[in-house]
């Protein structure tokens, strides 16, 4: 029986893409809200675009700020967090005054141009990764994989949780792994070919209970 | 290791149907926005753009259609407008599946308007086309399809349109549009000098050098064509190789 993913409706952002992409290669998702599906799922996707602070009000809003923690921390549910979705797995960020969702022991701050005329701000396009730690998330990916990026705030550092890294005025985390917890600074769903492999990575291999 | 340059096919739509002229005007059909939508997506495109030309109030459904259908296609960032005037109009393009949505005549009426999309949407989602004229010794910014002059100058519009909240300026030379004459790099490099953002440039575009001219002398983060592409003039891995042997940062697709 193939696993049962949910991916998050918190109001920030695209989802129907990441349903699309995972239609694609052949896994079925639902998207939703409600905390009585989160509790049944053998996976979840937490998905984003949008300010850090609305994000987590809206997860607040919901009541899914308390299921999300059970699931991930206590069942050990693997959890896939994208762009957003990763930022609001750290403790803070620089974007808000909110508290994060705190699972990973790093820090979102904004990118500083430090001078460099030729930087632009958004980190917006495609990107390679640089590998630091052995990641199931990039299984099978080509080492060379160009990864879709949109995005204006980053963690610098997560000690052994950060698995690759991207550069962009300064090294930043791309890449996430913490026993159950996975999380994409790029858009896995808008990157083509490496992206999907990424995807399905996490929903045939990515570790915790199948 | 770095930011690779884009390559972006661009749909003007009728809303429904792939369109195209010459310097914004002598229409004609070149097809159905799907299915270009998915050959592009097979071929390497790092991008797509899908505009309204038309724009009329009353065709926005039949072109939120046209953007699900094309978003079905896509495993890559789609950017869409054409007549975005509202947050909720640009919320129900982003709905409909787009990534970012792009906004134009009602930015320069409204700069706020830039504001409040970033404020909603982030500014990695709010890109600011900008139709730009030579007149004289600078740029102009035209509106309404390239056929009201604003007074305004291209250059400095950019400059103020990121301060209001723009993450990113798509800029077409009027002058070169559908001319297959190259970029206007001069316009394009004076644009990149006064902004931080990634700026896309449009018009003129022809063979690999026209491309690697834009990439190097015009200093621009992405190049956006249409009709060498619909047209199959130009293939888009060919390109790429073009562009990576004369060592411009491309993602190669195979």
């Amino acid at each position: 029986m193939s696993a049962r993913i949910a991916i998050l409706d918190y109001g920030m952002g695209n989802l129907g893409s990441i349903a699309n992409m995972l239609k694609r290669i052949g896994a079925e998702a639902i998207i939703s809200s409600s905390v009585a599906e989160i509790e049944r799922a053998d996976k979840l996707i937490l998905p984003g675009v949008g300010s850090f602070d609305n994000g987590m009000k809206n997860l607040r809003a919901l009541g899914l700020v308390s299921a999300l923690n059970q699931k991930v921390l206590d069942k050990q549910t693997p959890v896939l967090g994208i762009c957003l979705g990763m930022q609001l797995m750290t403790k803070q960020s620089e974007e808000g005054n909110e508290a994060g969702l705190g699972w990973i022991d790093a820090y979102t701050v904004k990118f500083q141009l430090n001078g460099q005329t030729t930087m632009r701000i958004p980190h917006m396009g495609w990107n390679q990764l640089r590998r630091v730690r052995p990641s199931s998330l990039l299984e099978g990916v080509p080492e060379d994989a160009y990864f879709y990026f949109a995005h204006t705030y980053a963690a610098l550092d997560a000690g052994e949780a950060g698995v690759a890294l991207c550069d962009h005025s300064a090294p930043f985390v791309a890449v996430l792994e913490q026993q159950n917890i996975f999380a994409t600074q790029f858009h896995p769903e808008k990157s083509g070919p490496a992206g999907a492999q990424v995807l399905a990575n996490f929903v045939r291999r990515a570790g915790g209970k199948q | 290791m770095s930011l690779a340059h884009r390559i972006i096919p661009c749909l003007d739509t009728d809303g429904e149907r792939v369109v195209k002229g010459v310097q914004f005007v002598n229409l004609r059909d070149a097809g159905d926005p799907a299915a270009l939508a998915a050959r592009y997506n097979i071929e390497g495109a790092d991008e797509l753009v899908v505009l309204d030309i038309a724009a009329s109030r009353d065709h926005r459904p039949t072109f939120l259609e046209t953007i699900r259908r094309v978003a079905a296609e896509l495993a890559i960032p789609l950017t869409a407008g054409g007549g975005v005037a509202t947050v909720d109009e640009g919320r129900a393009i982003l709905r409909a599946g787009a990534d970012k949505l792009t906004v134009n005549t009602a930015a320069i009426r409204n700069p706020e308007l830039l504001t409040a999309l970033a404020a909603e949407f982030g500014s990695q989602a709010v890109v600011l086309a900008i139709d730009a004229k030579r007149v004289d010794d600078h740029w102009e910014a035209f509106v309404r399809g390239g056929s009201v002059p604003t007074g305004l100058d291209a250059v400095a519009w950019a400059h103020q349109g990121v301060e209001c909240g723009a993450g990113e300026i798509l800029v077409t030379s009027m002058d070169r549009d559908g001319m297959r004459s190259g970029f206007d790099c001069a316009l394009t490099a004076a644009i990149s000098r006064v902004v931080n953002v990634p700026v896309i440039a449009s018009g003129g575009a022809d063979t690999p050098e026209t491309f690697l001219e834009v990439f190097r002398e015009g200093r621009a983060d992405a190049a956006l064509a249409a009709s060498i592409f619909h047209d199959r003039i130009q293939g888009l891995g060919e390109l790429k190789r073009y562009l990576g042997e004369h060592s411009i940062s491309v993602r190669q697709t195979g």
